[in-house]
C-alpha cells in the first residue's frame, strides 16, 4: 500500500507542476499587455512602466513564473486588477459555495444514477434497461445550461415553485440553512446532476452485467444464496468504481459549474470566473483556474487511494 | 506456371464467392441498429438544412422589426415566433445550424488528426519520448473540459477563430490518450513482429500495420466527442465567448433570449432544444457505428 502511495504521489507531482506552467502562462497567451484593462488609454509611458514594475511584469519570464508559484504556494495568488483585493480570498469564498451545490448535486447524480444503472444491468435487455440507457443518454447529450433555463421556466416561471436564481436573502455571505436559503440551491443542484447520473448509470450498468458473468455469482446461488444476499455481493463488487467514478464526477462538476451558475446567478467560482473574463481581470482568472484545477488534479489522487484502500486489486495494477 | 495448370486434366473449380469485406459487415450491422439509422437520418437532416439554409429558411435571419418583437410559437408568418429583435426564430435556428455543425466537428476533426499523430508516435516509439508525451497530454487531461475550454477562450478572448482553437486544445489530449493506449496494443502483436523482422522500417510498419488497425477505434471515439464540442461551442457563444451578433448560433441565440424567458419562455428555450436534439442525434449515431465496428471500451 505505501509503495502504491507513493507511486501515485510522485506521479501527480510532474502533473501539478505543468497545470502550475499552464495557469501561469495563461496570462501570457492573451493579446495585449495584461496591464491594458487598468489603464486608461491615455496612460504615458513612465506611469505604465511603473505599474509594470509594481505588478512584476517587467522581469523575465521564468523569474515571474518562479516568484509567482512561491507566492503561491504560500497561498498568495496576487491582486484582483478590477477591485484591487487578494485573489485568493475571492477564490476561496466562492469555491465553498460551488461546493455546495457540487456536492449536493453529485450525491443525487450518485443515488439516482447507481439505481438506474443497477436495474439496467440487472434486468439487461429488458424494458427497464433501455429506459434506464436512453435516460443515460439523455443525460451526456443535453446541453445543461439549457436544461438550466428550461428547469427555471418550468419551476419558477409557471409554477412559481422556486425562486429562478441567486443565494437568498442574505446572499451567499449570511448563508443560513433553512428552507429560504436551500430553496435556492435544488434548480441548479438538480440541473447540475444530470451529467454524473448519466455517466454513472451507464458505468454501473456496465459494472453489475460484468459482474453477474463471473463464475462466483452461480456459485453463490449454488450455495443456496436468495437474490439479496447476491445483491449484496454484487453491490460490494461494484462499489469501488461507481464510488471512483463520483469522485471524478464530483471533480469535473467543480470545474465545470460556470455555466450553470451563470444561468442561476449563482455567486460561485463559475460567476466568478465570469466576472474575471468580462473585466479582463486576468490575476483573478489565473487564481480561479490554478485552484479549480488542483483541486481537481488532488481529488484525481485521493480516488485512487480511496481505491487502492477498498481493492486491493487497483494497487498491484 | 500458367502452362500446366492448363494442360492439366480440367479441374472444376467452384465459383468462388467473394467474401464480404469489413465494411460490408459494418454496414450490415449498422443497417440492423434502427436507433442508430434513425438518428443518422436526422443528422443528415440537419446537414442538408445547413447547407440549403439560404433556400429553406422562409425568411432572413437578419431581418429585424422592432413592432414584432418576441411573438409566440405559431404567429402567423412566424412559425417558431419572432426573438427579442422581431427576428423569424425559424430562419435563424436553420442559419444557426451551420455554426453549430462546423464547430461541432471541424475542432474533432483537427484534434482527431493531430491527437492520432502524437497519440501513434507515442505508442510507437514508446520509451523516454512516451513518457514525455503522455506526461505533458496529462498536464491538459487535468482540466476538465469545460474549465479548460473557458480559461483558454477566456484569455484569448471572444471570437470564433479562438473557441475554434481553445476547442482543439480541449480534445488533442483525450484523443492523443486513446490513441496511444490502441498503439501500444498494436504494437506487440505478432504480426508487427514479424513485418520488423522482415526488414520493413517504422514508417512501412506504421502505415501498413499499425494505422489501418488503430483508426478505426479513434474515429469512433473521435465522433463521440462531436456532440460534446457543439455543446460547448455553444456554452462559449452562451457566455459571450463565441460569435458576436447578429450571426445566428444557437449558444448566442440561447443567451439573448434569456431575458425573454418571462415573456416568450418557450420561444427562449427553442435554440437549446435544437442544440440537444442534435447533439443527441450525434451520440446514437457514435453508439451505433461503435457497436457496428465493434469497437471495445
Amino acid at each position: 500500500m505505501l509503495s502504491y502511495l507513493a507511486k501515485r504521489i510522485l506521479y501527480v507531482l510532474p502533473v501539478a507542476f505543468g497545470v502550475s506552467v499552464f495557469c501561469f502562462l495563461l496570462v501570457h497567451i492573451a493579446p495585449g499587455d495584461p496591464l491594458t484593462s487598468v489603464l486608461p488609454p491615455d496612460a504615458s509611458q513612465a506611469m505604465q512602466d511603473e505599474l509594470r514594475k509594481i505588478y512584476g511584469f517587467d522581469r523575465p519570464l521564468p523569474v515571474q513564473f518562479g516568484l509567482w508559484l512561491l507566492k503561491a504556494l504560500q497561498g498568495d495568488l496576487g491582486t484582483s486588477i478590477a477591485t484591487g483585493r487578494p485573489v485568493a480570498a475571492e477564490v476561496w469564498r466562492a469555491v465553498g459555495n460551488t461546493l455546495l451545490i457540487a456536492l449536493l448535486a453529485t450525491v443525487i447524480g450518485f443515488l439516482l444514477g447507481s439505481f438506474f444503472g443497477f436495474v439496467a444491468g440487472y434486468f439487461r435487455g429488458s424494458f427497464l434497461d433501455k429506459f434506464a440507457s436512453m435516460l443515460a443518454v439523455l443525460g451526456v447529450s443535453v446541453p445543461h445550461y439549457w436544461l438550466g433555463m428550461v428547469m427555471v421556466i418550468v419551476f419558477s416561471v409557471q409554477l412559481g415553485w422556486l425562486p429562478p436564481g441567486g443565494a437568498g436573502p442574505g446572499g451567499s455571505a449570511a448563508w443560513i440553512w433553512n428552507w429560504e436559503h436551500v430553496s435556492y440551491m435544488i434548480l441548479p443542484a438538480i440541473t447540475m446532476s444530470v451529467i454524473p447520473m448519466g455517466i454513472i448509470a451507464r458505468t454501473v450498468r456496465a459494472l453489475v452485467a460484468d459482474i453477474l458473468h463471473q463464475e462466483f455469482v452461480p456459485a453463490l446461488r449454488a450455495k443456496g444464496l436468495m437474490d439479496f444476499g447476491v445483491f449484496r455481493h454484487v453491490v460490494k463488487n461494484a462499489a469501488p468504481t461507481a464510488l471512483a467514478v463520483m469522485g471524478l464526477q464530483l471533480g469535473y462538476l467543480l470545474g465545470g459549474s460556470i455555466l450553470i451558475e451563470t444561468v442561476f446567478s449563482w455567486p460561485g467560482t463559475g460567476f466568478l470566473l465570469g466576472n474575471a473574463i468580462f473585466q479582463r481581470d486576468l490575476p483573478l482568472l489565473q487564481g480561479t483556474i490554478l485552484v479549480l484545477a488542483m483541486f481537481f488534479v488532488g481529488l484525481n489522487v485521493l480516488v485512487d487511494i480511496l481505491q487502492g484502500l477498498l481493492d486491493p486489486r487497483v494497487r498491484r495494477r | 506456371m500458367t502452362a500446366i495448370i492448363e494442360s492439366a486434366a480440367p479441374i472444376v473449380v467452384p465459383p468462388l464467392a467473394k467474401s464480404p469485406g469489413y465494411w460490408t459487415g459494418v454496414w450490415r450491422r449498422f443497417k440492423k441498429d434502427k436507433v442508430a439509422v434513425g438518428a443518422g437520418l436526422v443528422v443528415l437532416a440537419i446537414i442538408l438544412m445547413a447547407v440549403f439554409a439560404d433556400y429553406v429558411a422562409p425568411a432572413d435571419p437578419t431581418r429585424s422589426s422592432m413592432l414584432r418583437r418576441l411573438r409566440p410559437i405559431g404567429t402567423p408568418g412566424y412559425p417558431l415566433g419572432a426573438d427579442e429583435l422581431g427576428r423569424d426564430m425559424l430562419s435563424r435556428l436553420i442559419h444557426g445550424a451551420r455554426l453549430s455543425l462546423f464547430m461541432g466537428v471541424v475542432p474533432v476533426f483537427i484534434a482527431f488528426v493531430f491527437g492520432s499523430v502524437i497519440g501513434v508516435a507515442a505508442g510507437f516509439f514508446g520509451g523516454k519520448f512516451n513518457t514525455i508525451t503522455m506526461r505533458t497530454v496529462d498536464v491538459f487531461y487535468a482540466f476538465p473540459s469545460v474549465l479548460l475550454a473557458i480559461a483558454l477562450s477566456g484569455a484569448l478572448g471572444a471570437g470564433i477563430t479562438n473557441s475554434l482553437l481553445s476547442l482543439t486544445i480541449v480534445f488533442i489530449p483525450p484523443i492523443a490518450r486513446i490513441a496511444e493506449s490502441v498503439t501500444t496494443q498494436v504494437r506487440s502483436m505478432d504480426y508487427v513482429e514479424a513485418a520488423r523482422a522482415s526488414g520493413a522500417n517504422a514508417l512501412t510498419i506504421i502505415r501498413v500495420h499499425v494505422l489501418g488497425n488503430v483508426l478505426g477505434p479513434i474515429f469512433v471515439y473521435a465522433t463521440s466527442l462531436i456532440s460534446v464540442s457543439m455543446i460547448l461551442a455553444s456554452g462559449l457563444s452562451f457566455l459571450g465567448l463565441g460569435t458576436k451578433p447578429p450571426t445566428p448560433e444557437w449558444g448566442l441565440m440561447l443567451n439573448t433570449l434569456r431575458t425573454a424567458i418571462y415573456v416568450q419562455p418557450w420561444v427562449a428555450a427553442l435554440p437549446g432544444a435544437a442544440i440537444f436534439i442534435t447533439s443527441i442525434s450525434f451520440n446514437l449515431l457514435s453508439d451505433g457505428l461503435r457497436s457496428a465496428m465493434d469497437v471495445k471500451g
